[in-house]
């Protein structure tokens, strides 16, 4: 484990945060240290070890599919930053620069 | 009888069963506090005046009708990222900064049943990430012990609400230590109880694997009272446990008879200095004054708790605040297209520790790097957790500091990682997912400090032993009675 490969810009692209490049810089460095610090887990014998996802073990959940009543339409569309009638309205999809 | 806001939970549940004081009363001493201390304390992001009073004359009404609830007119705070029908709903963010929830989270839903009337929605570090409510983007928090110092995090207007009686119980989230750091820091039980306990349902997510709501108060008696209102199965939840809740307010206990509390090796607290050892030091002392047998138990993981959580949840962050994308809800920034809109409705929204920690989890979840750091980091909690399970064969409860520290003063934590070790103590409890609480156990006063700040024991039970950890919590809190050895720094209450 080393952080010698952390491309900071590219990782900001996959998270879709614009970072300047002040950010960059600063984030760079920070996450640098960071990853220093959680290189000592390379320490531990973990090969035989299963990997845990949640501690308290749970199952799939099922419901029964049945119809019932779900948030107001209006109530939920007065959050968006944008509609256009029934519909949460975004810049262009297709076609991207 | 006129409303006692410096009551317990029960006190006032009874007086307002009783009609010795109206809800509606309760409610305009807390406002009235709430508008004397707020200037100084600034615990709340919105006081929720109107709401207050529709509540409290409903539940007058209904008393008057002969109904009664557990928590009848308990003046309740309520963090910032649980959903409450029409309030603002922010996460401390200027990404949510103006969001209102369209419906309410499970566990404030349980206590809005059981009696309690929310007053304010409380500061909190943004999205959780922060051990001082330094990283909310919309108000500065200050410890009502000492305003010069930090309530600490992420929970922090909740515990400086209920530290400051402008409020009885405050609602937190804890994912790393976000309800027990500000209990310890400002003087009170902060209760985060077993992962699944209490429904998520409501809670906006920040590691899913990991958050837990839990209740901070000013007794152990009023946490098992919100913890009693709020435990149990939500099929709104999936991770909700369907597992049956024992009360735990009726079996808190005087005495720690044939209780084995357990000293970890490895958390060794001559290093945190001769004051706080000797806190420590006493608080031992006094577990086995009351009758508990002090032995000593291993965590060899301890010291890998940090490394573990720093990549399981930046990792479950990313993933999680990918929904917060400018479209649906929230802060959009726009752009000539989709991508462009969301890079700058994220840069826009969002502050440097949630960016932070955003890109680490991109990072530790990225194409070639995911065994690396993803799946050792879940390898590595699966023994934090063994370790837990094997302490747990020689005790009932595990004793330790609830953090290294007393609160600090504001802007003493610049870099990131010094900020990530104050959570060292309470991190490896919640990657096992463990029932853990701090309680009041002494004061110190901090170098260069002139005001005695509290320190915070923290008691750690199984996975479900709720019960015996509060019935411990309790004995200890009654035989010591540390937290009413100082005043803050506020006025005090009028009675």
């Amino acid at each position: 484990m080393s952080s010698e490969n952390l491309d900071i810009a590219y990782v900001a692209k996959l998270a879709r945060i614009a970072l300047t490049e002040e950010e960059v810089a600063r984030f760079g460095a920070q996450l640098g240290d960071l990853l220093g610090h959680v290189a000592t887990l390379a320490d531990l014998d973990l090969d035989s070890i299963p990997a845990t996802a949640q501690v308290v073990e749970s199952r799939n959940v099922m419901r029964e599919d049945l119809e019932r009543p779900s948030l107001d339409r209006e109530v939920v569309l007065a959050g968006a930053p944008q509609r256009q009638g029934a519909f949460v309205r975004v810049p262009r999809i297709i076609g991207q620069a | 009888m006129p409303a006692n806001i410096s009551g317990g939970a029960a006190e006032i549940a009874r007086a307002v069963n009783a009609g010795e004081c109206s809800a509606r009363e309760m409610v305009d001493a807390t406002l009235a506090r709430i508008a004397s201390v707020e200037p100084q304390v600034g615990a709340y992001l919105s006081v929720l005046e109107r709401q207050a009073h529709e509540r409290a004359d409903a539940l007058d009404a209904r008393i008057a009708s002969g109904e009664r609830f557990p928590l009848a007119g308990v003046p309740l705070a309520v963090k910032d990222n649980l959903a409450l029908e029409g309030t603002v709903t922010t996460c401390g963010s200027k990404m949510l900064e103006r969001w209102v929830a369209p419906y309410t989270a499970s566990a404030v839903q349980s206590m809005l049943a059981a009696g309690a009337i929310p007053v304010g929605k409380a500061n909190m570090d943004e999205f959780a990430m922060g051990s001082s409510c330094e990283n909310s983007a919309l108000g500065v928090t200050r410890n009502p012990y000492d305003l010069e110092r930090v309530p600490g995090g992420s929970s922090g207007g909740s515990a400086a609400s209920v530290a400051a009686y402008e409020a009885t119980i405050g609602l937190g989230s804890d994912t790393g230590g976000s309800i027990r750091e500000p209990a310890a820091f400002c003087n009170l039980v902060g209760f985060k109880p077993t992962y699944g306990r209490i429904s998520r349902y409501g809670l906006i997510a920040f590691a899913s694997s990991l958050d837990q709501i839990g209740p901070l108060t000013r007794s152990v008696e009023d946490a098992a009272l919100a913890y009693d209102a709020m435990a149990g199965f939500d099929p709104m939840d999936s991770t909700s446990v369907d597992r049956a809740v024992e009360p735990t307010a009726n079996a808190l206990r005087e005495d720690l008879r044939g209780v084995r509390i357990g000293v970890v090796k490895q958390f060794d607290t001559h290093k945190l200095g001769s004051d706080i050892d000797d806190v420590y030091d006493r608080a031992l002392h006094d577990l086995e004054a009351l009758g508990a047998e002090i032995v000593e138990v291993e965590l060899p993981t301890a010291d890998y708790g940090l490394a573990t959580y720093y990549l399981i949840a930046p990792a479950e962050c990313s993933s999680n605040l990918a929904r917060f994308d400018g479209v649906r809800y929230g802060l959009r920034v726009d752009g000539v297209d989709v991508a462009e809109m969301n890079e700058r409705s994220r840069a826009a929204g969002f502050g440097p520790e949630v960016k932070r920690r955003i890109l680490i989890g991109t990072y530790a979840l990225s194409s070639g790097y995911y065994d690396a750091y993803y799946v050792r980091a879940q390898k590595a909690r699966t023994l934090v957790a063994r370790d837990f399970a094997k302490a747990f064969e020689k005790c009932d409860l595990i004793a330790a500091p609830a953090t290294s520290s007393p609160a600090f003063r504001f802007k003493s934590k610049s870099d990131p990682y010094s900020m990530y070790l104050m959570d060292y103590y309470t991190i490896p409890m919640s990657l096992a997912g463990l029932p853990a609480l701090s309680v009041p156990c002494g004061w110190v006063t901090p170098e260069g400090g002139e005001r005695a700040m509290p320190l915070g024991l923290q008691l750690t039970a199984p996975l479900f032993a709720e019960r015996p950890l509060l019935a411990a919590a309790h004995a200890y809190e009654r035989a010591t009675m540390h937290a009413s050895k100082h005043r803050a720094q506020i006025a005090e209450v009028p009675r």
